[in-house]
């Protein structure tokens, strides 16, 4: 009844092809945005914010990072593990190179020498596809996790061969280190994040991200109508590089504060495919709800043992939310096998013709 | 188990609109002292962590049942599953934060690194007992962390004396062969600057078989090449599922176990994984193991036969069983002490870095406890964390480990240039690292 679009009418074609056509969504984006920029570091705790909210936009990122090469392209990559720990690494290396450039400059550059590895191992991607291809990509995870393992230079021969993030500061405001605050951390994540969505969401949406979509539902044809292949499969490396990049750099530097090499192992590869898939192939918004799905589920599980007051071990605790969110991502795959976003699309289509559905 | 905090979390993100939510609830009733335990019963590491979990929770849970706690106060105790996983180990420290603990016990160098720097931000002192960061036993630099009572150098060249004693001597290392295999990450690579010195200084070849955390169930390929390098000694710092699998390729390729020596951390698991044929296999230790101790008979008595525990029988007085139990024994001794210094009952984590800063634990004391005999006395001051107390040499006898050695001591000439140069290291890194300000007490 509410979420109706009768009586608005369009009157020009950019109008027309507007992200959000439709004025409600809007308003609804406005009142998450003023949420979380204004609401959560107002009223979050500082749990909800340093172990909740921090961890689920760092995953998002990553997440669209991946969407772009996998769901957007149709290129499957199991190394985005380690082209997060590119990014770290190269964030680390600048910051302590040239510590009196801004930390939030480093976040973002770190991501171009992500983008380069991400070419590199790109490459193969011209002549393969498909399950060889991801083969090809964990390659890419293996070498880049035995090159942060074994070249003591790029933790500066640190003799506990981890990243140990120095404190950095921004107008006079810590904003990495022990003494940064959680709802500064939160804000610059929040803010690289929003940016990085955007321009996410105007790349898919315009001519790059059509020609992906054209790769990814049939490349032969899309490579008759006059896009060129290679290019345009590198440049989705690229950009889900440069993308996974900066989530690493974000993770290391603005959430956990110091990181070993294992951090980006084979198992975040998985975990930000996982959200992807559960999330949705081919859409942002998905991204979103997979990294909520696979990283807040546990916790809000855990909190509602806590709160009905059981009283289960923590070993059992965890036991029983392996299990529930492995049956709830069989159920959600069950239900709607495109992934939460389609639900979304669903949801949101029945409400613009509820109550009188035809 | 994330307990009020997280009900909120709920809460919170169900009425950011309200906006009304109160931002502190009253975490813990404050007649008790919060003791948070991160332990891992879960997971590709709980083979170990489940005996440390046990021991850690029974012995406090003993001093709360037998005593009503320590000076009369309750420990209100709460295990929180990090399943090794840095991620949740974060998490798990966000959880306990607010709740005003007075000690955090990683359990994961992963863990402890990030929580070396907000340890004196947030107040609350990490007893990371044996692992972590080895830098961290300069009390100066780090006046926070704690990991008494001998780093993982200090465990190194206890290994090498005792491979020296064994030979006849130090300088009849010289032109032997000493394999070194570990679990390739900070805490196995951590040793290698130093054992390379002594390599040079005494004239020994040094071998490197690195075992990735990924790979730790596969080592075939490094044994194939111990076998053929036929190292006089193997050296191995691992943990997890990297040591029984260590001991059964050795076992395996025919390696002399006498000659198979470890760092602390292996377990009866592990030993007996490869059969009987690995009788001989060593491994350093600090404490004693078995359960002779009125200590743990009290821990039998007031805990497990009341079923307040879910510890299993069979573990008690297991090497890493006891481990726990000593890792807790320095938690309530740090609490006790810090109680006499301050005069308060219920202590926060201030007074609890000073208690652990002045902890003295001689033979009297351990008398006192039920610990006769357990462990060597522990005492630490404000320039030294750790102590870097002498270990023993354990061997595997096909059922249990015995005791083959007496008392070695860390060869301090060689390890603590090595840790000065790592703090400064540390320090200089970390750009703007504080200054300790926090005051010295006299021992008490």
């Amino acid at each position: 009844m509410l979420y109706r679009e009768a009586g608005q009418f369009k009157t020009s074609y950019v109008a027309d092809q507007a992200i959000f056509p439709i004025r409600q969504d809007r308003i609804g984006l406005a009142v998450i945005l003023i949420a979380a920029f204004v609401g959560v570091p107002l009223f979050g705790s500082d749990f909800f914010i340093s172990a909740v909210m921090v961890p689920l936009l760092v995953f998002s990122l990553a997440a669209i990072g991946l969407n772009i090469l996998t769901g957007y392209t149709g290129l499957l990559s199991l190394g985005t593990g380690g082209f997060m720990g590119v990014g770290a690494f190269a964030c680390y290396k600048l910051t302590t190179v040239f510590p009196d450039v801004n930390i939030i400059i480093w976040v973002l550059v770190s991501g171009f020498f992500s983008c380069g590895i991400g070419i590199l191992f790109g490459l193969p991607s011209l002549r393969i596809k498909g399950f060889y291809l991801a083969v090809a990509t964990l390659s890419a995870q293996f070498f880049l996790d035995w090159a942060f393992v074994r070249i003591p230079w790029l933790v500066n021969n640190n003799t506990s061969g981890a990243i140990e993030v120095p404190t950095r500061t921004l107008l006079g405001i810590p904003v990495t280190g022990p003494t940064a605050q959680p709802e500064v951390r939160y804000l610059v994540i929040l803010s690289v994040v929003t940016l990085l969505t955007v321009i996410a969401s105007n790349l898919v949406h315009g001519r790059i991200g059509r020609s992906w979509m054209a790769v990814r539902d049939m490349d032969l044809a899309a490579e008759l109508m006059g896009i060129r292949l290679y290019r345009t499969k590198l440049l989705a490396f690229a950009v889900s590089s440069y993308y996974c990049g900066v989530a690493g750099a974000l993770m290391v530097f603005f959430w956990y504060g110091s990181a070993e090499p294992a951090v980006f192992g084979i198992d975040q590869s998985f975990f930000i495919l996982f959200m992807v898939i559960i999330g949705g192939l081919g859409s942002l918004v998905g991204s979103f709800f997979g990294a909520a799905l696979i990283y807040g589920m546990p916790i809000i599980l855990k909190g509602v043992v806590a709160m009905v007051g059981l009283q289960i071990t923590p070993a059992t605790v965890e036991h029983l939310t392996f299990m529930t969110v492995g049956a709830l991502i069989i159920l959600f795959l069950i239900i709607e096998p495109a992934g939460l976003a389609r639900l979304w699309q669903i949801g949101k289509q029945k409400l613009r013709v509820w109550p009188f559905p035809y | 188990m994330l307990g009020l905090k997280n009900v909120k979390t709920t809460m919170i993100a169900a009425a950011l609109v309200a906006g009304t939510v109160a931002t502190s609830l009253p975490a813990t009733a404050q007649e008790s002292i919060y003791v948070p335990l991160f332990t891992y019963r879960t997971g590709p590491f709980s083979g170990s962590g489940i005996y440390i979990a046990e021991g850690m929770r029974d012995y406090l849970e003993m001093l709360n049942q037998r005593d009503g706690g320590i000076g009369g106060v309750k420990l209100a105790l709460e295990e929180c599953e990090t399943g090794y996983d840095t991620k949740k180990g974060l998490e798990c420290y966000e959880a306990v934060k607010d709740k005003k603990p007075v000690v955090i016990n990683p359990w994961s160098t992963g863990i402890t690194l990030p929580l070396i720097p907000r340890a004196s931000v947030d107040k609350v002192p990490v007893l990371s007992m044996a692992y972590g960061l080895s830098a961290a036993a300069i009390g100066d630099t780090f006046p926070w962390i704690f990991n008494p009572p001998a780093t993982y150098w200090d465990g190194a060249s206890m290994i090498l004396t005792y491979i020296g004693g064994k030979e006849g001597g130090m300088d009849k290392l010289k032109g032997k062969t000493i394999g070194y295999i570990y679990l390739d990450a900070g805490f196995g690579k951590e040793p290698i600057p130093l054992l390379e010195q002594m390599a040079k200084d005494y004239g020994f070849n040094l071998k490197l078989y690195p075992v990735a955390a990924t790979e730790m169930q596969n080592q075939s390929s490094q044994w194939l090449n111990v076998r053929r390098d036929r190292p006089d000694y193997m050296v191995m710092y691992g943990w997890g599922a990297l040591q029984p699998t260590a001991v059964k390729e050795a076992v395996k390729i025919g390696y002399p176990m006498d000659k198979f020596v470890s760092i602390w951390w292996p377990s009866e698991d592990d030993a007996a994984a490869g059969g009987p044929q690995s009788k001989g296999f060593k491994a350093l230790n600090w404490h004693a193991v078995g359960d002779n101790f009125p200590a743990i008979a009290d821990i039998k008595k007031f805990v497990t036969d009341k079923n307040l525990t879910q510890t299993d029988k069979s573990h008690i007085g297991k090497v890493l069983y006891n481990r726990g139990i000593y890792n807790s024994m320095l938690i309530a001794e740090g609490i006790r002490n810090a109680q006499k210094l301050t005069g308060k009952k219920v202590i926060t984590g201030e007074d609890m870095r000073r208690g652990l800063e002045t902890l003295n634990i001689d033979a009297a004391r351990y008398k006192e406890m039920g610990l006769e005999g357990f462990a060597g006395p522990v005492k630490l001051t404000c320039a030294d964390h750790n102590g870097h107390f002498a270990t023993y040499m354990q061997e595997w006898d096909g059922s249990k480990y015995v005791k083959v050695s007496g008392d070695i001591k860390p060869n301090m000439d060689k390890v603590s240039p090595l840790l000065n140069a790592a703090a400064k290291e540390y320090t200089d890194k970390a750009g703007s690292w504080p200054r300790r300000t926090e005051a010295c007490d006299k021992a008490s």
